[in-house]
């Protein structure tokens, strides 16, 4: 409940802070062109679309990978895919997506690459440890009951991991909302566009303009997502969660 | 029904776990494989079921060799427990126990009916349970919803790892009792792991006792007690032989089945009377309806002048089925001089006492040194 009041405090707060400096008159009359509504809510539709585009690739491709190197067979690429995934988290967000001009050009192929490739690691490593650390006796016992590989990947592993997986796909969408304010840099959109514009004219009320929205964003995602995990997760695995 | 001939296991490694192993367990036997760790019991086990593939010898299934059969027929055939439970923990405690039926491709009804009948045969209410997660059971629980999903396709023979391994002892006790009573009713084959020779004597028909690899010696819980094949066996069993052999007596065996009693209700001076009459110092005292209620010593005779008003409340029972051993240790906790022992309902049935045990003990040892 606590969550809840916190939750919605902080997003009055980002929309009526939007809503406040967009309806500011002084601004308008100001020396160089104000953004209008029309640009907020256009911006954020961009925003939105590349985050969602990049996220469905990350998640189509670094789900299947994260589980993929648990499987007997392909254990051993786990270290080179994880660590891989680990060195393209720590080069900053900056030069990842700068590096895309370069190679895709500008536009917004270049940020929505970008973005999925810095998108990737949280979902690659979840998956990853969802399945890895299921408690080998679980995985014992279905064995010896007569499972195949196939029953127990389907009935036992992947439910037990969900819940992981699902925190991972939460966390690299949140991510994913902030580093998209680069996108503009590589000439892509988003709300990137009135924060930087405001970074650039020295407007701090323009720089929040731009950032508040996109925290709002990252906010309502991660919530709505949070959701979807609640609803995705079995109810023995949810009374343990909130008992510990 | 399974024959282990000349079983050996080398890992990748070089190491050998298990050695030559051959032993044969009939239908309806419990066999106990028994050892410290290390010693291969847990890897003979699981080459029965081939979850650790065979380096050498045979086993058969009912004459058929097992490395002929289709995995997963195998293991669907053969209920499996094990020590850390395993239960899946995303399922309800029905859809754990239907595991097996479900695989084999049971009608949900059939497999719905099975769970009931199973968490029933466990002492587990079904409308209370099957719908529960395994992490809102205790230990106990657990461990009884795991035995239940091993006998769910009512497979003829049960592979158990340490079956009651992880609970405490009180838990481990009754659910060894409860077991034992339920094998009686459905005669499985079993093969049964474990490290306690407590619990080894007093659950198995055979005891296979094995050390590094090696099979040791294949008997009788009583002939590995009293006739050890070697130093190791001897070793193994202990110097505290006479307190394990209280696990092969049960109380039904020795008790005296109609101790002295006293009514209730009755007067105190009745109670004096039987005492002097027959030359003891302490009555049962049992409800109207035969209920046991607790005990009159003698000294408390002066207390009171009704039976009820002097008695003593002991909760402390156990039933004909409990093994010497425990009985003696809650007489001993307990600073009981008498044990009653009563029917479920709690009737009483008989006593034991600190004499009846020591007469058991001193001709089982004479029996076993004649023979």
């Amino acid at each position: 409940m606590r969550r809840y009041v916190v939750l919605i405090s902080l997003l009055t707060l980002l929309i009526g802070l939007t809503v406040w400096i967009t309806n500011l008159e002084w601004i308008k009359e100001g020396v160089y062109k104000p953004f209008t509504w029309g640009d907020i809510l256009n911006c954020t539709r961009t925003h939105l679309e590349m985050v969602l585009i990049a996220e469905l690739i990350a998640i189509s491709i670094g789900v299947p990978l994260g589980i993929l190197v648990t499987r007997p067979g392909l254990k051993k690429l786990a270290t080179p895919v994880i660590g891989g995934a680990n060195v393209g988290q720590s080069i900053p967000s900056l030069a990842v997506i700068a590096i895309m001009a370069p190679i895709l050009g500008f536009g917004l192929q270049s940020a929505i690459v970008a973005l999925f490739i810095y998108g990737l690691l949280p979902v690659v490593r979840n998956s990853y440890a969802g399945i890895n650390n299921i408690d080998p006796a679980i995985v014992e016992a279905a064995r010896g009951m007569g499972m195949t590989k196939g029953q127990i990947a389907r009935k036992i592993e992947l439910p037990l991991a969900l819940p992981v997986i699902m925190t991972g796909i939460r966390i690299s969408t949140v991510i994913t909302v902030g580093t998209a304010e680069l996108a503009v840099l590589v000439g892509g959109a988003g709300l990137g566009r009135i924060t930087l514009t405001g970074v650039f004219s020295l407007q701090p009320l323009t720089i929040l303009q731009g950032a508040a929205p996109t925290a709002a964003l990252a906010i309502i995602l991660g919530f709505i997502l949070e959701r979807i995990e609640r609803r995705m997760t079995s109810r023995g695995l949810r009374v343990k969660a909130e008992m510990s | 029904m399974i024959k282990l001939d000349k079983v050996t296991k080398v890992y990748p490694d070089g190491t050998e776990a298990v050695k030559e192993v051959s032993l044969e367990v009939g239908k309806g036997e419990l066999c106990i494989l028994l050892g410290p760790s290390g010693c291969g019991k847990t890897t003979t086990m699981k080459m029965i079921n081939r979850l650790l593939p065979i380096s050498g010898g045979q086993i058969y299934i009912n004459g058929l060799d097992n490395t002929k059969m289709d995995d997963n027929e195998l293991r669907r055939n053969m209920g499996y427990a094990i020590q850390q439970i395993g239960l899946f923990p995303n399922m309800t405690v029905g859809q754990n126990i239907e595991t097996v039926p479900e695989l084999k491709g049971w009608p949900k009804a059939e497999r719905r009916r099975r769970a009931e009948e199973l968490l029933e045969l466990m002492g587990m209410d079904p409308n209370e349970f099957m719908d529960e997660y395994p992490n809102e059971l205790s230990g106990g629980q657990c461990q009884r919803v795991g035995v239940a999903r091993a006998l769910g396709a009512d497979p003829p023979i049960l592979l158990m790892d340490e079956p009651f391994g992880a609970i405490d002892t009180i838990t481990r006790v009754r659910l060894q009792d409860e077991f034992l009573k339920i094998q009686q009713e459905i005669k499985k084959t079993i093969i049964f792991v474990t490290h306690d020779i407590y619990e080894a004597i007093k659950m198995a028909d055979k005891i296979a006792l094995m050390k590094e690899g090696q099979l040791v010696q294949y008997d009788t819980p009583a002939n590995l007690l009293y006739r050890p094949k070697n130093e190791f066996v001897e070793n193994f069993v202990g110097t505290d032989r006479a307190l394990k052999g209280l696990q092969l007596i049960r109380v039904k065996e020795v008790m005296t089945s109609s101790p002295p009693r006293v009514k209730s209700d009755e007067k105190v001076g009745a109670a004096r009377e039987q005492m002097e009459r027959e030359g003891i110092d302490w009555l049962v005292v049992v409800n109207d309806d035969g209920k046991f209620a607790g005990w009159v010593d003698k000294a408390d005779l002066g207390r009171g002048d009704r039976v009820r008003s002097i008695m003593g409340h002991s909760v402390m029972t156990t039933t004909v089925n409990t093994v010497l051993n425990e009985a003696l240790s809650l007489m001993l906790s307990y600073g009981l001089e008498n044990l009653a022992i009563v029917t479920e309902d709690n009737r009483l049935q008989g006593v034991v006492n600190f004499g009846v045990i020591r007469k058991a003990l001193t001709e089982l040892t004479q029996r076993r040194q004649s023979e």
